[in-house]
């Protein structure tokens, strides 16, 4: 039980302290949330700028430590987030670096890290969402490439992606069950064949589409994993998606409940004591959040690399905690809480999907009861 | 940084485990229960006493075990899990200050919140118990008093301020509450130094880490029902709504320990009043959905989940109840 970082992490921190006061104030101003061109302009312009600093490939590449220090500190000093490269550094990225061949990892993360290249993720089916592994988007092999025909869904980023992280079914035979037989495959996005039709969001922005893929040609070279195999490949997707993928979230939202103290005390609502108190609880469950981190952290620094389904435990109460933080800035903001053009209204409305992205509440339950507690599985 | 146990740490645990597997079986918590009023145990208390339960953040010079606060809550869990009952912070937190704490010959207990554990059966009553009265406790294993004039929930007159504590070890007769308590001279005084945390802080901090333990444990008594008892042609544990609670009574228990063992390495005042609040959550909670998940077996006096809800109520209401820990954490935003 040592939360003390060594010296080595010490000296890792302090330096990327100081570069990040030396290089937020030349950051170019925030797009428009609602510009997803601007945006992916803006978050791949910062990528660049952590790829020349020598910090690109923390999210894979460092130790779980070192990856935890670089989210706390880049969120303390309020540089951007991942924003559009979410997929490509923190999915796509980490699934090719732990499964892909050299070629694979040669072709594809020095674009990601450099900023070049953004990725999308294509699992979701109209019909596929909870039950992911009932995907019917089907993979013909034609030669030594694939013929791809199917629809996505709900598809990030899809709009400026260059590449899509695919989920494909490779053998739809009679007596096949339904985790084998799907296969990972990288898709350019710009191949024939592929339609990206955006999605407008409850909150009016269009970062998700629907992808239409009408017998769209793929390189059976660009398959990650073995035919078939897919989803034992995409199991190790979603663990890092689950696992450390939201460790800046935490720290930004202890500085959020500071913020929204600060309001309090400054518009009177801090004389309410049960507001008072909600605030006071919520300040609790953030802080055991970020110790419940350090503890993954740990195991995960400790057991190699992949988290655990412990990741599964933390999203559980930080999407509930998160959107029980907006509920309460709204006891806060008062008027402004109705208002679009207020930071926070956009931000309440973006987080009603925290229970839901990344594998619902309901499916989290589930997974916690049956990996971590050994209850049976079905119904 | 690496926040999992130690080695020593987990040894220390396992020990534990089994110490308390051997003093306190399942068998002496339900005969416990069943005596027609509540007693301590005198020959368990010197046994805690020897293996150093008390001492154990004593200094060795002093013959303590030289052990610190992370494995204290260590301790302090594995109490709660078997509901090891007595006034066990109390006699903890007295360890050097008063006389026989640390080797478990004297039963030191603590006026708090206007409450008093196991008053008849203390050696050493710390605080103003002038007055007591005997409530009859909701729990069958923690015999209450209460303190006239105690102004209760949300009221700072509640709160002890920080700092330097006062302990006034007052010596009433055993078997008569209610004789004047006699002022004595204090021994020992807890400072408050840098490295010292207040004595009520670490009171605090040690109840919830009770409530952890107790939280879960009752995380494994549903879940091992959950596997065994049969409805409808299949365990009850392969239907989601069971499988849901018990998912939701692990994150409750997982959130709160490692709220605990955060504030145990930093000891940090404003992270145990937050600790205490999601410890006394997850205990009280999860002991609700416990007995929810045991049916109408839940409800007898025979299993033991109410003994968890009960014990679990009293902590929560003792050593910085919620609506101040949540006042304390405010305060600090
Ligand atoms: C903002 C956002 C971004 C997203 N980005 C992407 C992306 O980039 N790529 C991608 O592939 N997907 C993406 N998704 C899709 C997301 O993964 C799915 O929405 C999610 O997995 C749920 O699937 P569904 O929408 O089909 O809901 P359904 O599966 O239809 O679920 C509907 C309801 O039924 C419940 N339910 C379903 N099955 C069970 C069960 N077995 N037990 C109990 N309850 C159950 C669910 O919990 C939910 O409450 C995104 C979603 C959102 C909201």
């Amino acid at each position: 039980m040592d939360l003390a970082y060594s010296d080595e992490e010490e000296e890792f921190r302090g330096r990327l302290r100081e570069w990040l006061a030396a290089t937020l104030p030349t950051l170019p101003p925030r797009p428009d949330p609602l510009d997803w061109p601007a945006r992916r302009a803006y978050d791949c312009g910062w990528q660049r700028r952590l790829y020349d600093a020598g910090y690109a490939d923390v999210h894979w590449d460092a130790s779980p430590t070192q990856r935890l220090i670089f989210l706390e500190e880049t969120e303390l000093a309020g540089a951007p987030y991942v924003g559009a490269n979410f997929v490509g550094l923190l999915h796509a990225g980490p699934t090719i670096a732990a499964e892909g061949t050299p070629e694979q990892r040669d072709r594809w993360l020095p674009p990601v890290l450099r900023g070049d290249e953004v990725w999308c993720q294509g699992f979701s089916e109209p019909d596929a969402g909870s039950d992911l592994a009932s995907l019917r988007t089907r993979a013909v092999r034609d030669g030594d490439e694939y013929v791809v025909s199917g629809q996505k869904i709900w598809t990030s980023h899809a709009e400026v992606a260059d590449w899509c992280e695919l989920l494909v079914r490779t053998d739809a035979g009679p007596g096949v069950s339904k985790h084998r037989g799907i296969s990972w495959l990288a898709m350019p996005m710009d191949a024939p064949g592929v339609t990206v039709r955006p999605l407008r969001t409850l909150a009016g922005s269009t970062e998700f589409a629907e992808m239409f893929l009408d017998e769209v040609r793929v390189p059976v070279g660009n398959r990650v994993g073995d035919e078939n195999d897919g989803w034992r490949v995409t199991m190790v997707t979603l663990s890092f998606e689950r696992g450390t993928a939201f460790v800046g979230e935490v720290v930004a939202c202890r500085r959020l409940l500071g913020e929204l103290a600060r309001t309090a005390r400054e518009n009177g609502t801090w004389d309410d004591p049960a507001l008072r108190r909600r605030l006071g609880r919520l300040s609790a469950e953030f802080q055991a959040l970020w110790r419940l981190t350090q503890a993954n952290v740990s195991e995960a620094q400790a057991t190699g690399g992949v988290p655990g389904a412990g990741g599964s435990v933390f999203k559980l109460h930080y999407s509930h905690a998160r959107q029980e933080l907006y509920e309460a800035a709204a006891g806060v903001l008062g008027p402004d809480a109705l208002d679009l053009g207020h930071d926070w209204t956009l931000d309440r409305l973006s987080s009603l999907s925290y229970t839901i992205a990344a594998g619902t509440s309901q499916i989290q339950r589930n997974i916690v009861a049956e990996r971590i507690l050994g209850l049976p599985k079905g119904r | 940084m690496d926040f999992r146990l130690t080695e020593d740490q987990r040894a220390l645990r396992k020990g534990v485990r089994e110490l308390l597997a051997r003093l306190f079986d399942r068998e002496a918590l339900r005969a416990a229960v069943d005596a027609p009023s509540p007693s301590l145990d005198r020959e368990l208390w010197r046994e805690l006493g020897a293996a150093g339960f008390f001492a154990l953040r004593l200094p060795e010079e002093e013959g303590g075990v030289g052990l610190g606060l992370a494995e204290a809550v260590l301790l302090f869990e594995e109490a709660g899990r078997v509901l090891l009952p007595g006034p066990l912070v109390a006699t903890h937190v007295a360890a050097g200050a008063v006389p026989g704490a640390a080797e478990g010959s004297t039963v030191v207990t603590e006026v708090d919140e206007g409450l008093v554990p196991w008053l008849d059966e203390a050696d050493v009553v710390l605080g103003e118990a002038e007055g007591a009265v005997p409530l009859r406790s909701v729990d069958p294993l923690t015999p209450l008093h209460r303190v006239p004039g105690f102004v209760g929930a949300g009221s700072r007159s509640g709160t002890r301020p920080h700092g330097r504590r006062s302990v006034v070890p007052t010596l009433p007769q055993r078997g008569d509450p209610h004789a004047p308590a006699e002022r004595m001279p204090t021994t020992g005084v807890v400072e408050d130094t840098a490295e010292v945390l207040p004595a009520t802080e670490v009171a605090v901090l040690l109840t919830a880490a009770e409530q952890v333990g107790s939280a879960g444990r009752t995380t494994e008594m549903a879940v091992s029902y959950a596997r065994e008892r049969e409805q409808f042609g299949q365990v009850i544990g392969g239907f989601q709504a069971v499988k849901h609670l018990c998912a939701g009574m692990l994150v409750r228990g997982e959130l709160a320990r490692a709220a605990v063992r955060g504030a145990a390495v930093t000891g940090d005042p404003v992270e145990i009043a937050g600790a205490k609040l999601l410890a006394d959550e997850a205990a009280t909670a999860n002991a609700r959905d416990c007995l929810q998940v045991f049916g109408g077996m839940g409800f007898t006096w025979e299993a033991d989940v109410h003994l968890h809800l009960k014990r679990a109520w009293v902590r929560a209401r003792l050593r910085l109840p919620a609506a101040r820990a949540e006042e304390v954490v405010a305060a600090n935003l």
